[in-house]
């Protein structure tokens, strides 16, 4: 609980810097481009239930949609590789041919592939994440000492058990960091499809404000992607907290 | 209790350039309800020797899975109580070097780990006198890395004892303790052991530690591995005799008989060390060999 407290304050400082900064600049330039915080929060808390809300929502779920596929597909294909050389052989080749190229650069393929509509957007995130995942999770499969598996051999150990008792233990802090890094580009490239072939999303609304010039809905648009963000964040760091415990030394 | 019956066994590691010997027609019978205590110089396969009986060498239980790990056991077959070792029938207590416990389970959860696998139901009373005698009882919400080497060693103990194994095989599991520890935890083990008598074959590069414990002790010639002698040891298991004359002779010759061993085996490489080394140990701290992590 303390802890907790600590991250608070942590996060309530940095917002403080931030908003005083945001002022001073906007204070200094007085430009219509550069509202003040506080005109931005009274937008934001008269419109978010009724604009912004929704395409939150939206924008939430392709995120969770394109998660949960990349980790479907992902720790599966992670796990083979890492445990049967095999398959490692005959995977490796091509997660290592297709892992640099930038997988935005495929959007209009898959526009054309999959429509503009929702399944494209998902899929987008969806090769964002499981690149990560796969090498994560393979690496991390790789790193276990020989020894680690010995005392569930001695004892007769079936696959599900050495599974549940060493593999998944020991591939789920790499497997969140992995996570940790693909959100934040995630949810940037996310912004980017949403502004093509769909009325909903944050990435939409930012757009959408900025073309009928509406500044202080624009910004509005951008706190809440950035809350959003930064939401996410703190999930898997608060996952990280209670699951890896046993990884400092004051246990 | 089954004894332990070790039929002419042969291994090997895989490395880069082929294929190395470490234990060469090892023929070897622990009788029931004995300490049998394996000592000799470093590479000579004790290590290799205990996972071949631990059943870690044989093709099914994946030391030769995809993963490729270092030895394989080419030859021969180890029995417990007259039937071939298979880990999933056979309850089997390995404590390894290390002391074998996963990082992410606390202390509690990694001693209740080998019945939980073997789908053993735990007598909590048993449980609970079981930590109190060692002592652990007060960590059983820790994690692994917070715990001193002692510590750790007393968790491991607590899980093999907890699952009251069929066969009990330790890995110098004293060596990485101070000597005040060591000679503790010792005792603490005698104790246990006298309760359960489990046959038991415990390997250590101490040659005190093989004659406090063990009723037999077996001393192996390395290069690649074999057994050069079985010694008959009445002073196991008595306390007194520890600081006594007899014991403090027995173990003189028996370093006697290591170190020649070693000078022999220098002898034939062409290469000379230094004399033989210190008193209380045969050969230095922490190093095995090829086993473990060597082929990596």
């Amino acid at each position: 609980m303390r802890k907790l407290g600590r991250v608070l304050a942590f996060y309530l400082t940095g917002a403080v810097i931030l908003l005083v900064l945001w002022e001073l600049i906007a204070q200094i330039l007085q430009l219509p481009i550069v509202p003040t915080p506080q005109r931005v929060a009274e937008k934001l808390v008269r419109i978010f239930w009724d604009f912004i809300a929704i395409h939150g929502g939206y924008s939430l779920w392709r995120i969770a949609a394109g998660l949960v596929l990349a980790v479907g597909v992902g720790y599966p294909l992670g796990l083979v590789m890492g445990y049967f050389r095999r398959a490692d052989r005959v995977l490796a080749p091509l997660v290592y041919l297709t892992y640099p190229v930038p997988k935005i650069a495929l959007l209009p393929i898959l526009m054309l592939l999959a429509g503009v509509g929702e399944l494209s957007k998902i899929l987008m995130i969806f090769l964002i994440i499981v690149f990560q995942v796969v090498i994560a999770v393979r690496d991390a499969i790789r790193a276990i000492p020989a020894e680690l598996y010995y005392p569930l051999y001695s004892l007769g150990a079936s696959r599900a058990q050495i599974f549940r008792h060493v593999i998944f233990p020991a591939t789920w802090p790499k497997f969140l960091t992995a996570i940790r890094v693909a959100m934040a580009t995630a949810v940037s490239v996310l912004f980017f499809t949403e502004t093509f072939g769909t009325q909903y999303g944050m990435g939409y609304f930012i757009m959408d404000a900025w073309l009928r010039v509406n500044y202080l809905e624009m910004y509005a648009g951008i706190v809440v992607l950035s809350i959003m963000g930064l939401l996410l964040f703190g999930l898997i760091d608060a996952i990280e907290a209670t699951t890896c415990r046993w990884q400092n030394r004051q246990g | 209790m089954p004894e332990i019956h070790v039929d002419h066994i042969s291994a090997s590691y895989r490395t880069p350039h082929g294929a190395t010997p470490a234990l060469a027609d090892v023929h070897l019978t622990v009788p029931r309800g004995t300490v049998c205590a394996v000592i000799g110089p470093s590479g000579c396969g004790k290590s290799t020797l205990l996972k071949a009986i631990a059943g870690l060498l044989t093709p099914s239980v994946g030391e030769s899975r995809d993963e490729g790990h270092a030895a394989s056991l080419m030859a021969g077959r180890v029995t417990i109580g007259g039937a071939p070792v298979n880990p999933r029938q056979q309850s089997i207590g390995y404590m390894q070097q290390n002391y074998g416990l996963l990082p992410w389970d606390t202390v509690e959860q990694n001693v209740r780990l080998a019945c939980r696998i073997k789908g053993k139901p735990v007598d909590e009373a048993v449980f609970h006198t079981l930590c109190a005698k060692l002592g652990i009882e007060n960590l059983l919400d820790r994690y692994p890395r917070a715990l001193s080497g002692g510590q750790q060693q007393r968790v491991s103990l607590a899980r093999v004892f907890l699952l009251r194994p069929d066969i009990l095989l330790m890995d110098e599991p004293f060596s990485a303790l101070d000597a005040i520890t060591r000679e503790e935890m010792q005792e603490v083990f005698l104790h246990l052991w006298q309760e359960s008598q489990v046959t038991t074959v415990l390997v250590t590069h101490y040659v005190e530690e093989a004659l406090y414990l063990g009723q037999h002790i077996v001393l192996m010639s390395p290069h690649p591995g074999t057994i050069a002698r079985v010694i008959e040891n009445p002073l196991a298991g008595d306390e007194a005799a520890r600081g006594s004359r007899a014991f403090q002779q027995r173990s003189q010759e028996l370093r006697a008989a290591i170190r020649q061993m070693i000078r022999r085996e220098n002898g034939a490489d062409g290469r000379m060390t230094g004399p033989a080394r210190q008193n209380s140990q045969a050969e230095p701290a922490g190093q095995d060999g090829p086993d473990g992590k060597g082929a990596e």
